[in-house]
């Protein structure tokens, strides 16, 4: 059943910032935050008083949450918003930063994304990321989420006849697309060989099938479209959006997110459809979970992922362009930066501000938000649907 | 009178003329304890524990606990020791006559039989013959039966237990109310784990020696060592136990003082003698 | 197919020892009651008194109707093998050390799904498996999911015997092995594969009929050890301790006594000399040496079995200085536990009901007798628990503890007049 829900009238986002990633830093967590609400503002052309709204997104941010950050970079708000939903975190940003603005409770928020990354960093995160994972996954062996997605992409191999030339072919293509882009940590071309036969991880991942945890930081403007003329701004609207916590409990093995349940509302809700889409970010922390995306989303039935793959090609002047920047698995994933780092780019894309590659005639873009691997599977999903200045109402 | 022969004694004694011989056994957790049965109160074998070695316990001194039975390694047996003695007047430890503590002794030489039957037991006939050769026994002297079972350095040898209880030599009865009531020894010394036989339970009455030794107020010495290092006669031995109140016994430093040219002769023999139990030292 | 374990090569004596490194020790406190079960030999999971959910991973409610009402309840652990990898990678010094390492979700036939560790012999999903609770190196509960059937050689597996103690080319020291557990026990470890078996002997005057025969074994060395001489235990640990895998202490004073039965200390004197402490002059001896081999080769320190008694849970009044003895040897064995927790060596506590021997002659039967005590020792040593209950006393005198402590007290008060 489809709930009628309140449309998003006329907010919009705006000033898309990336922090330049780096693999390793010295610095906190509050550095990359705060240089990246400083360029968002710069971007914007506003003074930090203007700002009343703020979003913020971290996992190394600790012992501080998002209020610790108002006097640590001298902010005064009238409405805030800690979003711990790591992969979703941009996609629910928007969510709750949209609904704000839209109702008055503030009349523009900053939403911001960012990690540090110390050598312990990533290992000492995992052995404290939910109780579940500490009870029932960390003690076997693989940190992180390496040993759950490989079950899914083998299942996945399994059940649809996936082969890894499938993934493979993403891969590639996101290289292809992060070599245009500055910030992305990946610096040289991947060829399938090198993919399939880079070294084994968890059994069937290899090392091109993980993300390289680094630091760095995103972030974005929600407006009143009005504000954002004003201002001079270019910026996306914002079609429709969905979120999702805990689909599918009993699946044995998360081989559909929650996009399943509820894909028909986000596309009722933009008045589009999937052949629609322009761009597309999905949440790349391993490529199986991308194929899932493309079919949980609409773009091909449950199944017909490796089919789909194999009918399309994936870079900024490809059928199906996704993942623009290069994804996280070419750019890095600098922790919650990784849940803005597609939106970020859909929004560029749409404004006609990208960094790297262009997509021809970007008219609609879809971001979709995947994380918290809380024991077995991602527990968040979301998507977004923007639209560019001048589309369809 | 006795100013001069004391100090004789000491001139004697640094002289070397005097020779003093260890009659006593090393206290160590490896030396045997007497065994009961199960079901009875036991005798604890002796265990030592540091208290700190010039360490964080203590860092500049070094000091032990140690705990035992009273009648541990080389003891001396009280007369309230045993049921026949308990009435006694100073028949415990720290009531027994000080002067009693240095007594002449004579040494009885049934190593040879002691060698041949395990359960030998000393009888009056042997007495006879001894003190036809010897002389009469004195009174108020130890008597000790040298058997040489010292030289079990081996704790199995020296137990000598098998399936119906331990075998080792010791007074029969006639032998020992013969030295009580003939000869009024002061005691009777053993080189054994006990003063009576090993299996003197079976005597009438049980542990004669122990029965009428201290039913009359003597005194017993076990686990001696050296008796070989002594003259038939002519030794003076010293031996004061522990001053325990209510004691039963304690262990002891039990030594001999010997004439120099006996001494002479035992040193040779000494340095023949190389058998040397596990953990325990014979020094002269 | 598993393949038998071989014998390991000669140590290097040049190369350094590895030191011991442990799988993740954290657990929520909910989470510990898999751990509980574990060390008793058991796979239970949560189940809601109210609706009858199963769930896994452990939590504070149902996750089907928020009922607070969650027992732990036994499951047999069967399942799908839904599907599995092998790490390559781990950022777990442990698991790095350890590489390959096969892992599997499996979705058991009472509904959770669990990540488990994956028996070398189980076939590729999907596939019916057995998963049980076992007690890795970090003294926690684990799942390993093993074959439907049993295989040959299964207990070989290199994954499997990270949760085992098999004293298979193992080398043993059994503290007491004069008396009459004290030689089942030699004989039980002999023929289970170890390659030396030291037999302790204290009093050696005192023949114990049996026990020459023992010598007669290419496996055993007969070792002077009398737990209430420090320096015996000092000596025995300059020794062998060096080369001890699994320290068996079966030393036990057994008198029949309460408090008005016996005049004096003596006899639970002897008895805590003994049996408390006889097991910490060992345990501050031998522990140090165990501790720096808990990762050493194939063959490394691996277990310190303590036999202690039933009667250490709840004193049995006839017995109850021995008791009292064995409830302290108990405590101690819980320190011991914890300090030799961070080398992996697992402390095992043995808790039998009366052994048929001398010291039990009147207690009525069932009594467990001794070759039978044995092999329930070796069957721990090859599994995954720590607290084991030998015997049909035992098993029933812990079922009444764990119901109720004080109403097992006042049976056996009632028992013994």
């Amino acid at each position: 059943m489809i709930r009628h829900r309140a449309g998003y009238d006329d907010i919009v986002v705006t000033a898309p910032v990336t922090l330049p990633y780096v693999r390793y830093s010295i610095h906190g967590a509050h550095w990359f935050l705060a240089g990246a609400l400083a360029a968002l503002l710069k971007r914007a052309g506003l003074d930090k008083t203007r700002i009343d709204g703020l979003c913020v997104s971290s996992f190394t941010l600790s012992p501080d949450t998002a209020v610790a950050l108002t006097q640590h970079l001298g902010l005064t708000l009238r409405w805030l918003d800690h979003v711990p939903m790591g992969g979703a975190c941009g996609v629910v940003a928007l969510r709750r930063a949209a609904r704000a603005v839209q109702s008055g409770d503030a009349q523009g928020v900053a939403c911001i994304a960012g990690d540090t990354n110390h050598t312990d960093s990533f290992r000492l995160n995992l052995a404290t990321f939910s109780q579940f994972a500490r009870d029932a996954v960390y003690p076997y062996g693989s940190g992180g989420a390496n040993a759950s997605f490989a079950f899914l992409t083998g299942y996945y191999m399994r059940s649809y006849g996936a082969k890894r030339e499938d993934f493979g072919k993403l891969c590639i293509a996101q290289r292809a697309n992060a070599l245009k882009f500055p910030h992305a940590l990946m610096k040289k071309p991947l060829s399938l060989e090198e993919y399939l036969t880079a070294r084994l991880i968890a059994e069937p991942l290899r090392l091109f099938d993980c993300v390289m945890p680094c630091a760095g930081a995103e972030a974005f403007l929600v407006l009143r479209r009005g504000e954002a003329e004003a201002l001079g701004l270019p910026y996306a609207r914002v079609l429709s959006t969905i979120e999702r916590h805990n689909a599918f409990p009993d699946d044995p093995i998360q081989f559909r997110g929650g996009w399943a349940l509820d894909r028909d509302e986000l596309y009722t809700q933009a008045g589009v459809g999937p052949r629609d889409i322009d761009v597309l970010a999905t949440y790349d922390d391993y490529p199986v979970i991308s194929l899932m995306q493309m079919e949980d989303l609409g773009f091909c039935d449950k199944g017909e992922g490796p089919d789909f793959v194999r009918r399309n090609t994936f870079t900024v002047d490809g059928s199906f362009p996704v993942n623009t920047s290069g994804g996280q698995l070419s750019v890095g994933q600098a922790g919650a930066a990784g849940g803005f780092l597609g939106l970020v780019e859909v929004i560029r894309q749409l404004a006609g501000q990208p960094l790297g590659g262009a997509v021809a005639n970007a008219k609609i873009g879809l971001a979709s938000g995947f994380g918290m691997i809380n024991y077995d599977r991602g527990l968040c999903s979301g998507a977004a649907i923007l639209a560019a200045r001048g589309g369809p109402a | 009178m006795t100013d001069p022969i004391l100090m004789q004694l000491v001139a004697e004694l640094a002289a070397g003329r005097i020779r003093v011989v260890d009659l006593t056994q090393t206290l160590s957790p490896d030396f045997p304890q007497i065994v009961l049965p199960p079901e009875m109160g036991q005798a604890w074998p002796f265990r030592i524990e540091e208290a700190s070695r010039y360490d964080e316990r203590g860092p500049s001194w070094y000091w032990n606990n140690f705990s035992c039975s009273e009648h541990t390694g080389t003891h001396f047996d009280a007369p309230v020791h045993w049921i026949s003695g308990r009435h006694l007047p100073d028949g415990s430890t720290d009531t027994v006559p000080s002067a009693h503590f240095i007594a002449p002794a004579c040494v009885l030489d049934c190593s040879r039989q002691a060698a041949a039957d395990a359960d030998f037991l000393l009888t009056v006939a042997f007495l006879r013959k001894w003190e036809a050769r010897h002389g009469r026994i004195p009174r108020r002297s130890w008597v000790l039966m040298r058997t040489d079972w010292s030289k079990r350095t081996d704790p199995v040898a020296y137990q000598n237990l098998d399936e119906t209880g331990q075998h080792t030599p010791g007074p029969d009865t006639a032998a020992v109310r013969f030295l009580v009531e003939e000869r009024d020894v002061l005691g009777f010394g053993s080189e054994a784990i006990g003063t009576d036989a090993g299996q003197a339970f079976h005597l009438k009455p049980p542990y004669p020696c122990h029965y009428y030794m201290h039913g009359a107020g003597r005194y017993g010495l076990q686990c001696l060592t050296n008796l070989d290092l002594l003259p038939a006669t002519g030794a003076v031995v010293i031996a004061a136990p522990l001053k325990i109140r209510d004691g039963s016994g304690s262990p002891l430093r039990a030594i001999a003082l010997v004439p120099a040219p006996a001494g002479a002769r035992s040193r040779v023999r000494a340095s023949a003698n190389t058998a040397k139990r596990r953990g325990a030292k014979t020094r002269r | 197919m598993t393949r038998p374990l071989l014998r390991p090569p000669r140590k290097n004596p040049v190369v350094r020892t590895r030191l011991p490194t442990l799988p993740p020790a954290g657990r929520s406190r909910v989470a510990l009651g898999l751990t509980a079960a574990a060390a008793r030999d058991r796979f239970e999971l949560q189940v809601c008194r109210d609706c009858g959910t199963v769930q896994y991973p452990p939590r504070e409610a149902c996750r089907a109707c928020l009922s607070q009402r969650l027992d732990w309840r036994p499951q047999d652990g069967t399942g799908e093998l839904v599907s599995e990898t092998t790490l390559w990678h781990s950022h777990e010094l442990f698991y790095r050390e350890r590489m390959p390492w096969r892992l599997g979700l499996v979705r058991l036939d009472c509904g959770p799904v669990v990540v488990a560790h994956l028996h070398g012999d189980c076939a590729a999903a999907p596939s019916r498996v057995r998963v049980r609770a076992a007690l890795d190196r970090a003294g926690q509960a684990t799942l390993i999911a093993l074959p439907e059937k049993d295989t040959p050689n299964m207990a070989d597996d290199r994954q499997l015997r990270e949760m085992t103690c098999d004293p298979k080319f193992r080398k043993v020291l059994i503290t007491d092995a004069k008396t009459a557990l004290g030689q089942a026990m030699v004989e039980a470890i002999a023929a289970a594969g170890a390659d030396i078996v030291w037999a302790g002997y204290a009093e050696p005057w005192k023949k114990a009929p049996g026990f020459d025969r023992l010598k007669a074994l290419p496996q055993v060395a007969p070792l002077p050890l009398d737990l209430t001489d420090s320096r015996a235990v000092k000596d025995a640990a300059g020794e062998i301790g060096g080369r001890v895998d699994i320290l068996i202490n079966t030393a036990d004073y057994h008198r029949n006594y309460g408090i008005a039965a016996r005049n004096g200390l003596d006899a639970a004197r002897a008895e805590m000399d003994m049996n408390y402490f006889g097991l910490l002059r060992l345990a501050q001896e031998f522990a140090p040496a165990l501790r720096g081999r808990g990762a050493d080769g194939q063959s490394s320190a691996v277990a310190w079995v303590n036999l202690l008694s039933i009667f250490a849970l709840s004193n049995f009044p006839p017995h109850g200085t021995y008791s009292a003895s064995k409830a302290a040897a108990l405590s101690l064995a819980q320190c011991l536990r914890a300090e030799l927790s961070a080398a992996g060596v697992r402390v095992i506590n043995v808790f039998p009901g009366p052994i048929d021997d001398e010291w039990s002659q009147l207690v009525p039967p069932p009594k467990i007798a001794p070759a039978r005590l044995a092999s329930d020792i070796v069957e721990a040593l090859r599994g995954a628990a720590e607290d084991i209950y030998p015997g049909d006393i035992a098993q029933e005198w812990l079922a009444r503890w764990r119901d109720n402590p004080k109403t097992l007290e006042r049976e056996l008060a009632a028992a013994s007049h």
